[in-house]
């Protein structure tokens, strides 16, 4: 009995430390900026006051903010399955006997541990109108000028391929390892049946991965919906708001226009979201795939 | 990493082998290009930075003009300071609380490990708003630790020490407790060490992760002597430069290049480490 309550006494002093950051820095903010969504932002005389849902509604009567969510979405969209299957082509290629193997891992692995900032910078000159490399490559083949990142039409599918080449990589490792974990015995097995190598990929080894599959695509929702950094760097959200995201135009509310409320009201709503995400997972993956 | 991709009847051979060696080595250049183009323009002079000749004289005037125009020497130093006060931190407060889930068995234990976890759902990223109000109360805006609590306390270090902690077999634990030894001891002597590979992968992660990390830098400092490189370098090419890019590529080189040369010393021990990072 004693040796029990020691155990919980020096279970909670180990935990201690760790448990006050959390609650000062994760739970204490998600709380009060919770709180804050009710409230109307504090302006020099004129207090915050109790608003209830205001910022709800403003929120849904806010066009930059459907503009963000769409854009969003279209990111997310067109990001997320290129960057997938280019992960598993990647991993399956450099799963095979190829010839310089180690070389081309690391040229596709390269993007993922440089500092977006950095990165985004060179694909701003990439993008640049006349100097930049798109463009010179463009006129050689005979197709005129575009500014590129200038255009609303554009401009988002510019912030995409960017997206596409820092995460591929990234996804490639997860793939990789799940390949090397599938038992050689199933090929020897499918190669006696006669199974042709699509048939082999479409049904021994895709299904295998569909563990990897759901984590990387969990992984890739979760980081379309907090993308901010590129779009610092190369557009600020522009041109006309066509390359708002959720979190930049959070980050523009709270910190451009300092209305704090009305960005604790679209915090809860990006909050929401990524809920929704990890509630999706747990289903999905709690229920659907039963591995290991 | 052991790659077992040799042999198999569905390895390709041949012709076969040839076309997907040449499909993955395209794909490759055209991953590298990117780099490629900006390690073109940081070493030639301004004129030459979009005409493309294999004699063209190589030169260090644009790193020598970046590294003049902008504090950078400072940056390298907050950024230094940073990652090691970060990734110091996190060793010894993630290694406690993971002990503490790993082997204490304690009323509540449950609900402090599920309000652990939430913070994968809620991360420090998307708090920015709240947490600089707490900074600015604390007095803390505008200095290095501000930018780094709010990631301290890293749930993901802890599950992951956990798991690593959890398959340390019992009976060691218990002939270590049977010769007198604490449970502090325990942790220093037997866990600690035996979760070392865990510990350098969450290391690289981590050290990557924050050397990279800029929106609550940038929301946080605003001065030359607590900026991080990235919100230095996002300075420096935005404001101090205009568009003279072959000075802002070697900037950005310059940045990335600690890492990348960790990265291209270390390649397998970075690539197992996200592996094992990644996997849950």
């Amino acid at each position: 009995m004693l040796r029990h309550s020691q155990n919980a006494i020096h279970g909670w002093l180990l935990l201690l430390p760790a448990m006050a950051l959390l609650t000062l820095f994760t739970h204490w903010p998600a709380l009060a900026t919770f709180i804050d969504s009710f409230w109307s932002t504090a302006r020099p005389r004129r207090p915050a006051a109790f608003v209830g849902l205001d910022q709800y509604r403003a929120i849904l009567a806010d066009p930059v903010f459907w503009q963000s969510a769409v854009n969003n979405l279209v990111f997310a969209v067109g990001t997320i399955p290129i960057s997938i299957a280019l992960a598993l082509l990647m991993a399956i290629w450099v799963n095979d006997r190829i010839a310089g193997r180690a070389l081309v891992r690391m040229a596709y692995f390269t993007p993922t541990v440089l500092p977006m900032i950095a990165v985004a910078n060179i694909w701003l000159f990439f993008y640049t109108p006349q100097y930049g490399l798109l463009e010179q490559v463009l006129s050689l083949l005979g197709i005129g000028s575009h500014n590129w990142l200038g255009t609303p039409a554009t401009a988002l599918a510019c912030v995409i391929v960017v997206a596409i080449w820092k995460e591929a990589g990234f996804f490639m490792i997860f793939y990789l390892a799940a390949l090397q974990h599938i038992p050689p015995p199933l090929a020897e097995a499918a190669a006696l049946e006669g199974a042709s190598r699509w048939t082999f990929f479409r049904r021994v080894q895709f299904p295998l991965l569909m563990p990897t599959t759901l984590f990387v695509l969990v992984n890739a929702v979760i980081n379309a919906f907090r993308t901010v950094d590129q779009i610092i760097v190369m557009t600020h959200g522009g041109p006309d708001n066509a390359t708002t995201l959720l979190l930049y135009y959070i980050y523009e509310v709270g910190f451009r226009f300092w209305d704090t409320s009305y960005a604790a009201a679209l915090t809860i709503v990006l909050l929401a979201l990524l809920a929704a995400v990890s509630l999706a997972q747990y289903l999905l993956i709690e229920r659907r795939i039963h591995y290991r | 990493m052991s790659v077992r991709g040799d042999g198999g009847p569905y390895a390709p051979t041949g012709r076969g082998r040839v076309l997907e060696s040449a499909a993955a080595w395209l794909l490759a250049a055209l991953w590298l290009l990117p780099l490629l183009y900006a390690l073109w323009t940081a070493f030639h002079s301004a004129e030459l930075s979009t005409r493309f000749a294999l004699i063209a004289p190589i030169t260090l005037d644009n790193f020598a003009q970046a590294w003049g125009a902008a504090p950078f020497a400072r940056y390298f130093l907050n950024t230094f300071m940073l990652v090691s006060l970060i990734l110091g931190c996190q060793l010894v407060l993630c290694t406690l609380a993971a002990y503490a889930f790993a082997r204490f068995r304690f009323g509540g234990a449950g609900i402090a490990f599920a309000l652990v976890l939430m913070q994968l759902m809620i991360m420090p990223d998307v708090l920015i708003v709240e947490n600089y109000r707490t900074m600015s109360s604390f007095g803390l805006v505008d200095t290095i630790p501000a930018i780094a609590l709010p990631y301290v306390a890293s749930a993901f270090g802890i599950f992951l020490l956990r798991q690593a902690f959890k398959s340390v077999p019992r009976e060691l634990d218990d002939a270590a407790r049977v010769e007198g030894a604490g449970p502090l001891q325990v942790l220093w002597r037997l866990y600690v060490p035996l979760a070392k590979p865990v510990y350098l992968a969450y290391a690289l992660v981590s050290v990557s992760y924050h050397w990279n990390n800029f929106l609550w830098p940038l929301i946080v400092t605003n001065s030359v002597e607590a900026r991080p490189l990235t919100v230095g370098l996002q300075v420096f090419a935005s404001t101090d430069q205009g568009i003279d890019w072959s000075v802002i590529c070697a900037a950005t080189l310059m940045t990335s290049a600690p890492l990348l040369l960790a990265f291209l010393l270390f390649q397998r021990q970075f690539v197992q480490s996200f592996m094992r990072a990644g996997i849950r």
